[in-house]
């Protein structure tokens, strides 16, 4: 079932009664999720993605906008009328029934034609233990189970009256770390098994990534970016979304262009802009030769911001990029090398090398050559990417 | 744990409250047994140097004594009768008092007011609206009273319920509205207070799930407020069974509809009335009598609500 949101708007009142503030939870979204497809929204709390979710699942209702499954128009209806299923955070488990009732109670709520008997809903109770691995479990009380359990269970229960779509809120934030590792794959084995369109919520854009067959970036209840998760990472729309995918995170320099060369700024007011250069040209020139770390072709001189991913650096003594070196992690198959530079926007720069470069830990310094893909501009206004040609 | 060598401190600070509770808990109930089982114990035969045979004759009196046998009718017949009516009323209460947002806060208040205010008092208002006014002549009254004028606008005429001449079950039932009325603002408190506590996401799950009102009410609801309800009920049971000032208040302390006095007294009215006349020996045994009754009856409810509460 594909699930069609369209100008998807959510408007909260303003809590406090004195003050008009309102709350845009979610502001104009319009997306076409493809039938059978897992969907992970993300973005960071409070970027409007649970209540997408819920409005979604029919708890909510949108302030404006509608919502279509395949062609119906859901946009009205109660949530029991939907046929959605929803796995809360918690997971929302009725704590004094077994796991088996727990599964079966909203096979009982079928009325009229689709009314089950006894054996039938057994049956197929049964049928989606099995489906999550829990079948053994099916007497104990949903106190007597682990987080991870716990999950499979309401998994269980929102997929055995089979939904034409499946929520997931925030699925894996109540798990371990081993546990979320698994159960993801887990998430993943039976969505592609059911086939039921999925769309889940969460903060983690590891999690995401990993096991989405497309994501949506949220932020402050915008859109930032729909995507493959792998194209998303390669291809950021802008700053917020370069920041916000991959571990570790995108390094953030402050930096300008100037005749499609990018600088990054040295923090010393000699290098940047041509009003505090020395007079002679060449000199200026020989000066900007320094601090130059990419041909950018195409982009017209302005202020930016440059973003490098860590995977971004070469070990190279000839390179342009030059940074203080701090320290070498060694991470077995991967070194991570951490130093700080005078334009980065954050305290520390990291680079991830192959481990095959050695790195001199008791240099100051340390030169790299960047890979011009991994590198991202954006405009330091908008925060917007500019594209350059890549030779 | 205390140094033993330190231990003399803990009793030491501990005194006060084992010889208050020694002294009045402890002695009385010793006291009790011993009276008990003295027969035809009285204090003022005590005194005068009276001497009293051992033996369970103070329990086999009253036992087989009419008179205690119809104040415990009455007392289980108000147990049986309000116990479930009161709770199930404040529960249906509590379920719409968390259902509504705007002027739940006043509605709570005005729900609890019973609570703070004298049952004397009460009793009084409840018995001057079942009450009639006797007029000039026998047979015409100048008022009927709050509740008949009420129950003539249904076309029923009016009932003698506490007068002179009235029936017993009218009288039982006057005694019951009182008593379920003045029990509801507490366990309203008790079940709104457990309502509260419930994770609402279980509601939002069963209505993704299509559940309807009722069965969301019977199969989520009560259950997940099981471990108030067996407290309310647990409560009102030994409450209902030391039922005494409901009767007071309204008939007055005859505990009686004028013409017929004591006709509804309880358990502790008859302990009170033996207190009186100087039999201290058969109170005593009416007393340990009613203890074991609220005991067992306790123990029944506990198991019951062990199988069926969810903690």
């Amino acid at each position: 079932m594909k699930v069609v949101l369209q100008n998807l708007t959510k408007i909260f009142p303003s809590r406090n009664k004195k003050s008009d503030e309102e709350v845009v939870a979610v502001n104009d979204f319009t997306f076409e999720i493809p039938d059978g497809k897992l969907i992970g929204l993300l973005g960071p709390s409070g970027c409007g993605k649970s209540t997408t979710l819920y409005m979604i699942s029919g708890l909510q209702k949108p302030s404006s906008g509608k919502i279509f499954f395949g062609d119906d128009d859901v946009t009205e209806l109660a949530p029991e009328n939907r046929g959605v299923g929803l796995v809360f955070q918690n997971y929302a488990l009725y704590p004094h029934m077994t796991v088996k009732q727990n599964i079966m109670f909203p096979l009982e709520n079928l009325k009229g034609a689709d009314k089950l008997t006894k054996e039938q809903m057994i049956a197929r109770a049964y049928e989606a233990a099995k489906l999550v691995q829990i079948d053994e479990l099916m007497d104990r009380k949903p106190s007597e189970l682990s987080g991870g359990q716990q999950q499979r269970v309401a998994i269980a229960r929102a997929l055995v009256k089979v939904p034409r779509v499946l929520l997931l809120d925030e699925p894996l934030s109540n798990l371990d770390a081993r546990l979320r590792l698994q159960t993801r794959e887990e998430i993943k084995r039976i969505q592609q098994k059911t086939g039921v369109t999925t769309i889940f919520v969460t903060h983690d854009q590891e999690e995401a990534m990993s096991i989405s067959d497309l994501i949506v970036v949220m932020k402050l209840g915008v859109v930032q970016q729909i995507g493959k998760p792998q194209d998303v990472y390669d291809d950021p729309a802008n700053l917020f979304v370069a920041k916000f995918l991959g571990t570790p995170p995108i390094n953030v320099f402050k930096g300008y262009v100037e005749k499609g060369k990018l600088y990054l700024n040295s923090g010393a007011p000699a290098a940047k802009g041509a009003e505090n250069m020395p007079e002679d040209d060449s000199i200026a020139q020989s000066v900007k030769e320094g601090v130059c770390v990419l041909d950018v072709p195409g982009i017209d001189d302005r202020e930016v911001y440059v973003g490098i991913r860590p995977e971004g650096f070469v070990p190279n003594p000839r390179g342009r990029f030059k940074a203080n070196l701090v320290n070498v992690e060694v991470m077995g198959r991967d070194v991570s090398v951490v130093c700080t530079h005078e334009a980065s926007q954050n305290a520390t720069v990291r680079a991830i090398v192959d481990a095959d470069n050695k790195i001199n830990e008791d240099r100051d310094s340390i030169a790299f050559s960047l890979k011009p893909h991994k590198v991202f501009i954006f405009d330091a206004e908008t925060e917007e990417r500019l594209r350059f040609e890549v030779k | 744990m205390v140094d033993n060598k330190q231990s003399w401190k803990a009793w030491l600070y501990l005194s006060p409250a084992i010889v208050l509770l020694l002294v009045f808990t402890a002695w009385p109930i010793v006291n009790t047994v011993l009276m008990s089982l003295l027969e035809g114990y009285n204090n003022l035969g005590a005194v005068g140097g009276q001497t009293f045979n051992f033996g369970i004759g103070n329990f086999t009196y009253v036992l087989q004594y009419k008179y205690f046998l119809q104040c415990l009718a009455n007392t289980c017949l108000l147990c049986v009768i309000t116990v479930p009516i009161s709770t199930i009323l404040a529960l249906l209460i509590a379920v719409c008092l968390n259902a509504i947002k705007p002027l739940q806060r006043l509605l709570q208040t005005i729900f609890f007011l019973p609570y703070v205010t004298n049952s004397i008092a009460i009793g009084m208002v409840f018995a001057a609206m079942f009450t009639m006014i006797p007029g000039a002549m026998p047979g015409v009254y100048d008022s009927v009273g709050i509740i008949n004028n009420v129950l003539g606008v249904f076309g029923i005429d009016p009932i003698n319920w506490a007068n002179t001449g009235s029936g017993y079950w009218e009288n039982i039932a006057v005694v019951s509205v009182y008593i379920v009325w003045n029990a509801l603002p507490f366990k309203i408190l008790v079940l709104l207070g457990g309502l509260q506590g419930i994770n609402k996401q279980y509601y939002d799950a069963a209505k993704v799930d299509g559940t309807s009102r009722t069965r969301t009410f019977l199969r989520i609801t009560v259950p997940l407020l099981s471990p108030m309800l067996a407290y309310v009920v647990i409560t009102s049971f030994i409450g209902g069974f030391k039922e005494y000032s409901s009767i007071v208040g309204i008939f007055g302390a005859d505990m009686g509809p004028s013409g017929n006095p004591r006709v509804l007294n309880t358990m502790v009215g008859f302990i009170y009335d033996a207190l009186a006349t100087e039999a201290q020996g058969r109170a005593s045994a009416a007393a340990l009598i009613l203890f074991g009754i609220i005991f067992i009856v306790t123990l029944i409810n506990l198991y019951v609500s062990k199988k069926k509460t969810h903690y």
